[in-house]
């Protein structure tokens, strides 16, 4: 913590009575835009390769690649990795043996012991609310430096007993007498020892028991999204990040990991540069069989991977002599029926856009995650939808048509795959280093939430 | 993660329990104790003025009148601890070792101590020792005389005389092989490696492991006879029977031979014979072990072996002081820089390594997990260790870093591109250290920003076994540079050897006449496994041949020719056979082919091993002596060049650095031991017959004294 934040903090009674400021964002939907307040600057970020998961377990648990990129992302700051004042980090998955990783990650950084942390989950948000929370925090003169991340490894998702084999479990563990507990042996069934797999579970909606794909299909059925506009939106995604693994605009946002075993993971290895509508054609749909639209070729993909991103206040900058990559505008987060959960970038982003006064052609550049082509091309199909855009998203007239060139110009999460708490992060530190690559100014990442949420942070390059 | 905070620190020193508090019933200079409320006496051992408790004659002598006191005391139960924060006990005053000569004194000595552990062994009360942290040799044998052994988890119990040409001598090898398994107790003395708490637990040594918070509970169930100590199984008794015993004892001899062959280690193989003699009779043993200790102390290999420990402890000494290094930035990740990362972090230190090639890095963070899996305890020491060492593919890491070691490629051109480079973004006060094996310090600080904080850090392959280091220094250096640069070798656990900036330093220069007369001898049609069997013969622990390969012809071939060309020593030529092997690509144990063929484990060849163990080495003493006078010569010549300023500096380098036969005390020991006359005139008589870079250095003249 700064002197500055030190000497804030102490006589200064919390303007916000305690309560998260985050809170407070999230009650100001469609209020006009609010009083200037003190600037928070993105410093610096990086991130893991996003690593496919292939069927076990991958190399790196949510800290272990937490640490990956932390490391070096800590290593190349003028300052000690103890000057910060807190650390957050986004995780959905979060195993057995690292309860609240942001801790867990913090120590193993070298953070020091004194240094606070916390795990937030909003699902695939968890990422983004890392940076939102710190955003707010910083904003409110809570603290000057932070670390915000997201981590995830979904091949390290359990298998979980199913709740007839867990109960089976309790009554024979629980037997007392060698009676009760040949009759609790006794009546095991087969089916008890196939495991749930918890991945599974966790992508489907526990209120209406619709998968994510699913999801996908409804919305995409609703906006009549073609399973060809689907493919064709999947095979420009590879192309994109092929192209930015082959131009170097990844370097410096991805630092190579290494496993114990002396493995050299340095690239995204979910893309597929060779693929193509013949290819994507051939998939069957995964979660709708046999006349669904959704596939494998067209979903993000199951990976492992985390990122981080540094976030500063203006007294921070100062005394440390950083050079902010951004400034954080604004974010907000709205809630929908968890079955139409795909549309929420279009409710939060345009509420938005509509406080700050902001319309379509401000943004130069978007990053939308792509949890479903079928998903991301519905938005873009509401947003031109009249009856949408009026009864939905209260516009007098249709939100316009955004231009693909300036959405996810580097390929998304179909192709570099969806490591759901970090995608959110993910997307804020990457819309930063494109704009500032392309000389842009403004622009928003956004996500859809699995349970029916969406998030939307809105940048300036600085 | 070891715990370590402000927190922390304050609550330290309430966890240890040391019995009642308050003042002690008496108070002694190296014992006190108190008797608590339920009769039990907390007798603390906290030898006075030293930081570590040790046995000497005083601390025993004190010990009796305790026992003297106990008459008196009525105590339901006795415990033994220590007050010091390193351990229970290191075993004997190894001072006390020092130039003895006279066994039968000894001898005495060693009789009062076994009657007064005896006297302990023999109380009727129960006795407690409670052991943390270090627990050897006279430690451990205090600690047998115990009814009950309690650890408190990370403690560390073994007998280690063996390293000093020794094997335990007060009870511990009757005590520990009637208590334990034999065959373990054996392999325990016979290697000196320590045990950990639960591999003690699970032998039997303790009867429990507990945490320091639970030790007074723990005490009071021992006391209260609820502690069921674990016994030897089947196979003690079967190893009271005189057959298998002497089964086990030839397989315990042959194993002994690989390392240490009796003629040079004569400890290892009384041990053995003792325990074979009397193995069911522990008053016969225990008399032998008297006998048997006061011959060896008084040998020449005990002695040797006590110098060489005193030669670790004066490099230790240089150690001393306060380094400011907690972060290290390693540029190279071949096998030096790569190993020298992986060892720092092990030590503690934060560390960055990089080079241009990811794959070095990854191959470099491969090697050190795989070391790490070995030399690591627990899983969780290994995860932090792994977490210290990171992977730095843009170089960053320099801004932090407290010290940077530059391990990359010897060439004068590479490493000053690298320091132009590094140079302008390190922290103002931190160190730039240089890994080079060959090229001259003052030629590499040249246009440096800061030659006072530059210096040679040289460190030995494998940079994981070889405890030595080479603190080079040159004419801009700082005194505070090379103090905290020693320092830094104290906290990674190196020794470090002050040595002048000349061509090869210290190790290498005097190494290499020694590896270019194998060369030579080779070329003259001596068989390779002929060469390497007279110098296994003398002491070294793998011949030139062997040893070359281990190097790297090609880094052998580099230094011999930097040798030969800046420095007047005479020098023969470079066989044309090594040069053409170098360009062949045969480098040695790292290509899988060299002066031998290795398999895949790095070993050479089965069939070849074969033939050198059967090897008949011609004129014996003048096949050594050829390898070996040249080596010597060489450190006599850095002595008058001063190279090195301390003759003990001197041995201990060769010793720590190269493995030069340890119980033969170091070269220069030797070349008194054997005569500085003698020496010189065999030099003379291998010059009039090989030529003259046999002829002996005008230094001899100074050691005559």
């Amino acid at each position: 913590m700064s002197e500055a934040a030190r000497a804030r903090r102490k006589p200064a009674p919390r303007r916000t009575g305690g309560r998260l400021p985050a809170t407070t964002a999230v009650r100001r939907t469609g209020v006009q835009a609010p009083p200037e307040r003190p600037p928070v600057y993105l410093i610096d970020g990086a991130r893991t390769p996003y690593l496919r998961a292939r069927g076990r377990p991958g190399p790196f648990t949510p800290v272990d690649l937490a640490v990956q990129c932390g490391r070096p992302l800590l290593a190349r700051q003028p300052f000690p990795p103890e000057a910060f004042d807190l650390v957050i980090l986004g995780c959905v998955n979060v195993i057995a043996d690292e309860m609240n990783p942001a801790r867990v990650a913090a120590l193993r950084l070298g953070m020091g012991e004194a240094m606070r942390a916390f795990t937030v989950q909003i699902n695939c948000g968890s990422g983004m609310q890392s940076i939102d929370t710190a955003f707010r925090l910083i904003e409110g003169g809570e603290a000057d430096l932070i670390l915000a991340g997201g981590a995830e490894a979904l091949s390290h998702a359990p298998l979980v007993l199913s709740q007839k084999a867990a109960g089976w479990f309790g009554r024979f563990a629980t037997a007392k007498t060698a009676w009760e507990r040949a009759t609790a042996l006794g009546a095991f069934r087969p089916e008890m020892a196939r495991p749930v797999i918890g991945l599974e579970r966790g992508l489907t909606d526990p209120l209406t028991d619709l998968s994510m794909g699913q999801t996908a299909e409804i919305i995409g059925h609703a906006f009549g999204i073609s399973r060809e506009s689907a493919d064709s939106y999947a095979l420009e995604s590879h192309r994109r990040l092929a192209r930015a693994q082959r131009e170097g605009f990844l370097k410096g946002e991805v630092i190579p990991a290494i496993s114990r075993d002396g493995r050299l993971f340095d690239h995204d290895d979910g893309v597929r540069p060779d693929t193509s509508m013949e290819k994507l054609a051939n998939l069957k749909p995964v979660f709708e069989r046999p006349y669904g639209r959704v596939t494998a070729g067209n979903s993000s993909q199951i990976t492992d991977g985390a990122s981080w991103v540094i976030l500063a206040s203006e007294a921070a900058v100062k005394e440390y002599k950083l050079t902010p990559i951004a400034r954080i505008v604004d974010s907000e987060w709205t809630a929908l029926d968890p079955s139409v959960m795909g549309l929420g970038p279009t409710l939060c982003s345009t509420a938005l856009m509509k406080r700050r006064g902001l319309s379509l052609k401000d943004i130069e550049l978007w990053e939308i995650n792509e949890a479903f082509a079928a998903q991301i091309l519905a938005c873009l199909a509401a947003w031109e939808d009249e009856e949408y855009c009026r009864e939905v998203l209260g516009l007098e007239e249709p939100f316009g048509t955004l231009d693909r060139e300036r959405l996810n110009v580097d390929g998304g999460a179909i192709s570099l795959g969806h490591p759901v708490g970090s995608s959110g992060n993910r997307i804020v530190l990457h819309l930063v280093n494109a704009m500032r690559r392309l000389g842009l100014k403004r622009g928003i990442a956004t996500e859809c939430i699995g349970g029916g949420q969406g998030g939307a942070m809105l940048l300036e390059s600085v | 993660m070891t715990v370590s905070g402000k927190v922390w620190r304050v609550l330290e020193r309430r966890n240890m329990e040391l019995g009642p508090k308050g003042e002690p019933a008496r108070t002694l200079t190296h014992w006190r104790y108190t008797k608590d409320g339920e009769g039990i006496v907390w007798l603390i051992f906290d030898r006075a003025g030293q930081s570590t408790n040790t046995l000497s004659e005083e601390v025993l002598v004190e010990l009796n009148l305790v026992l003297e006191d106990l008459k008196g005391l009525n105590a339901k139960g006795l415990v033994i601890r220590s007050a010091k924060k390193s351990g229970f006990a290191a075993g004997a005053d190894i001072r006390d070792f020092r130039g003895v000569t006279n066994a039968s004194e000894i001898e005495s000595r060693l009789a009062r101590g076994h009657e007064l552990l005896d006297r302990l062994a023999n109380l009727s009360i129960p006795t407690v020792a409670v052991i943390h942290g270090h627990c050897l040799g006279g430690g451990l044998e205090l600690a047998l005389a115990c009814r009950h052994r309690i650890a408190v988890s990370g403690a560390s119990l073994g007998f280690p005389e063996v390293l000093l040409g020794l094997h335990p001598g007060l009870g511990g090898t009757f005590r520990l092989t009637s208590l334990i398994d034999p065959v373990e107790a054996m392999t325990m003395m016979l290697t000196g490696r320590p045990v950990h708490a639960r591999k003690a637990k699970a032998l039997g040594l303790v009867d429990e492991v507990v945490e320091e918070r639970h030790v007074a509970n723990a005490v009071r169930a021992a006391v209260a006879g609820k502690l069921k100590p674990a016994r030897p199984g089947l196979k003690a008794g079967v190893m009271s029977l005189a057959p298998a015993r002497r089964m086990a004892a030839n397989r315990m001899r042959a194993e002994a031979q690989k390392n240490a062959p009796e003629k040079h280690y004569p400890a290892p193989y009384r041990l053995i014979g003792l325990w074979e003699e009397h193995g069911g009779d522990p008053k016969a043993m225990q008399r032998a072990e008297i006998r048997s200790f006061s011959e060896l102390l008084t040998g020449p290999t005990a002695q040797n072996l006590v110098r060489v420990f005193f030669l670790r402890e004066r490099l230790k000494s240089l150690a001393k002081g306060e380094s400011g290094i907690s972060r290290v930035h390693v540029i190279g990740a071949g096998t030096m820089g790569g190993d020298i990362a992986a060892w720092c972090a092990a030590r503690g230190l934060r560390v960055t390594l990089t080079d241009l090639d990811p794959q070095a890095i990854a191959r470099a963070i491969g090697r050190a997990s795989s070391f790490y899996d070995k030399r690591l305890h627990s899983s969780l020491e290994r995860r932090d260790a792994l977490d210290r060492l990171t992977p730095d593919f843009e170089g960053v890491g320099v801004r932090q870093a407290d010290l940077v070691i530059e391990a990359v490629a010897e060439k004068e051109g590479v490493k000053r591109r690298v320091y132009e480079e590094i140079a302008p973004r390190m922290k103002p006060g931190a160190i730039l250290a240089t890994n080079t094996s060959s090229i001259p310090l003052e030629s590499l600080r040249e246009g440096l920003l800061f030659a006072e904080r530059f210096v040679g850090l040289h460190f030995f392959n494998p940079v994981t076994r070889m405890q030595l280091v080479e603190i080079v220094t040159h004419d801009a250096v700082s005194e505070e540079t090379l103090s905290r640069a020693r320092a830094f070798c104290g906290d990674i656990s190196r020794l470090p050897a002050p040595v002048r900036s000349a061509p090869g330093f210290l190790v290498n220069r005097a190494l290499t006449p020694y590896l270019v007369e194998a060369f030579l001898m080779f070329d003259e049609g001596v068989p390779k496994e002929v060469i390497d069997r007279a110098a296994r013969d003398f002491g070294m622990p793998m011949g030139p041949m062997e040893l070359a390969d281990r190097v790297g012809l090609d880094i052998c071939l580099e230094v011999a020719r930097m040798l030969k060309e800046r420095l007047p020593d005479p020098m023969p030529e470079v066989p044309d056979w090594l040069v053409q092997k170098v360009e062949a690509g045969e480098t040695g144990r790292k290509a899988g082919r060299g002066l031998y063929v290795y398999d895949e484990n790095g070993k050479p060849k089965r069939e070849e091993v074969k033939i050198a163990e059967g090897a008949q080495v011609p004129r014996d003493s003048e096949t050594a002596d050829r390898l070996v006078l040249p080596m010597l010569n060489t450190l006599v010549r850095c002595l008058r060049e001063g190279v090195v300023e301390e003759e003990e500096v001197a041995d201990a380098a060769m010793i720590f650095g190269t493995g030069f036969a340890p119980f033969r005390g170091g070269p220069l020991h030797y070349a008194r031991e054997r005569g500085v006359d003698e020496i010189t005139a065999k030099l003379h008589a291998l010059a009039q017959k090989y030529g003259d870079r046999f002829a002996p250095d005008e230094g001899w003249e100074r050691l005559k004294t």
